[in-house]
């Protein structure tokens, strides 16, 4: 049986996506220890400081500890799903990736490569799938842990998401109107192209919009109401223990991370770097330069997140709710009447 | 054998094989996520159609939300084998027997459909599943449908919160 496959395209792709999942993890483990510190900065403490210089090596502590834990399978849990669960939510976040630009073109052995796993014309719902998908690990984990708080929790934590997906769409559908394409691509190469500025002018209201649902669809604080610990113990994963509790603690990261670059290439240009002709350069040294900026944009993305969680405290449920339903809906609807307004005005 | 023929292949297989897990498991979570399976492997056929919007709008309808309520509701009703009416041994015979008549028809109908026949499905260069064709198509040749479709929507999620409402 002859396969009559692009070998050499499947490999590109194949050595891409394990350069996108191991950087994307690297990442996601330093982002733990940067929490940390910025934590410990926000509170005038040291933060970890013992492991290797300035606490460095401190990630791998945690992953080691985590790793060497016992491993605990509940009694009355539905064993298959309680695994399911944190590889579904590992899964998930590390999705997202495929539809990311992480820079411009690279010329390698006379072939050119693309920094993009897959440049699908309908991207920007592709992305939008995978975090509709992201509820799976949450529900499923806390339903097969059978205990009550994890139940509870993880049907917050799916109300919430699928609340806040909705301002998330409809702030995305005013973005879509100003861009004219899905492909996240063209997206970022219509922001670098010269007299264009940033995605973020066009839609400051919505940006903002977005941001905040990417908060709750990453539950994060202030929007953290799965893992509640006052009022939950712990959240969906409390009967969790081991690496499978550091799975579902670890897409979190991971989740952060991606949310933190798709908000970059949607709109802050991406691997763009403002004042900078990239056409002047070699493509190898732009392709370099654009994931440099890109990841840049992205460090301070993380910050940001954690900026506000260690600053702004957690909503009540109904509160979440209250802000989802009755002000981002709304608010989101309304920038979108107005960027077709616009559109329509300035069209004639 | 290409790599188009290889996929089709494996999600066919996929395909078939969670739509059957999806019958057999006992537990009905489990029936739920093979149907999420389901989903996935369709969604891939309609890749291979090059119907990208449908492909994703599948998942995201269907993977995402519809079945993420499902589960919703099956994990607050906590069905198992005894709390569960078990039916008799006759009626799941019946029902297979009529399910297997459908099947047939549907079968013999797609057979017949004159604008069926003689056609070949398109592999990677059909078009109209491609987002801007199909919002051209959904908003200009038949957006009166479309539109009355979506009040349809409109009407049952009003009927829904009215139904739904406690006093």
């Amino acid at each position: 049986m002859l396969l009559s496959i692009d070998w050499i395209l499947f490999l590109e792709k194949l050595i891409l996506i394990a350069i996108v999942i191991f950087a994307s993890l690297g990442i996601a483990l330093y982002t733990t220890f940067a929490e940390r510190k910025v934590a410990a900065v926000l509170q005038d403490r040291p933060g970890p400081n013992r492991a290797g210089p300035f606490g460095l090596l401190q990630p791998f502590a945690d992953g080691l500890k985590l790793i060497m834990k016992e491993e605990i399978i509940p009694n009355t849990s539905n064993k298959v799903l309680f695994i399911l669960g944190p590889f579904l939510a590992m899964t998930a976040a590390l999705m997202t990736s495929a539809v990311i630009p992480w820079s411009s073109d690279v010329h390698l052995f006379g072939r050119v490569i693309p920094l993009q796993i897959a440049d699908v014309n309908i991207g920007i719902l592709y992305i939008f799938a995978v975090v509709s998908l992201g509820v799976y690990g949450i529900m499923i984990g806390g339903w097969a842990s059978n205990n009550k708080f994890s139940l509870m929790a993880a049907l917050r934590g799916a109300s919430q998401a699928i609340s806040y997906e909705l301002a998330m769409g409809l702030s995305l559908i005013a973005l879509l109107m100003t861009t004219g394409t899905l492909q996240l691509g063209e997206i970022v190469k219509q922001q670098i192209e010269p007299g264009h500025w940033w995605n973020i002018v066009y839609q400051p209201l919505g940006f903002l919009i977005f941001i905040i649902c990417a908060f709750a669809e990453c539950n994060r604080t202030p929007f953290d109401l799965p893992e509640a610990e006052n009022e939950l113990n712990f959240g969906y994963h409390q009967e969790y223990s081991s690496m499978k509790l550091g799975f579902y603690l670890f897409s979190e990261y991971v989740n952060m991370f991606i949310s933190s670059v798709v908000m970059a290439t949607l709109y802050f240009g991406g691997y763009d770097v403002p004042f900078l002709n990239e056409n002047l350069l070699s493509p190898n040294v732009a392709a370099i330069i654009g994931v440099i900026a890109l990841l840049v944009k992205v460090v301070i993305f993380i910050f940001i997140f954690m900026w506000v969680r260690w600053t702004i405290p957690r909503f009540r449920y109904d509160q979440l709710m209250n802000l989802g339903w009755k002000s981002l809906v709304p608010l989101a609807l309304a920038n979108m009447l107005i960027t077709g307004a616009v559109i329509l005005w300035l069209g004639k | 054998m290409n790599a188009i023929q290889i996929l089709f292949w494996f999600l066919s297989a996929l395909a078939l094989v969670s739509a059957l897990m999806v019958l057999l498991s006992k537990n009905p979570v489990h029936s739920v996520l093979w149907l999420v399976g389901v989903f996935f492997a369709i969604s891939g056929h309609y890749i291979l159609l090059n119907a990208q919007f449908i492909a994703i709008v599948n998942l995201i309808v269907y993977a995402g939300a519809i079945m993420v309520l499902f589960l919703f509701v099956i994990m607050l009703m906590n069905l198992n084998k005894d709390t569960e009416p078990q039916k008799h041994i006759w009626m799941k015979l019946a029902g297979a027997i009529s399910a297997g008549c459908f099947l047939m028809i549907l079968v013999s109908l797609i057979k017949q459909a004159p604008e069926l026949q003689a056609k070949t499905a398109m592999m990677k260069d059909g078009d109209i599943g491609l987002i801007a064709n199909l919002g051209k198509a959904l908003f200009s040749t038949y957006v009166v449908p479309f539109e009355i479709s979506s009040i349809l929507f409109l009407s049952a999620m009003v009927g829904a919160a009215v139904i739904g409402k406690k006093d």
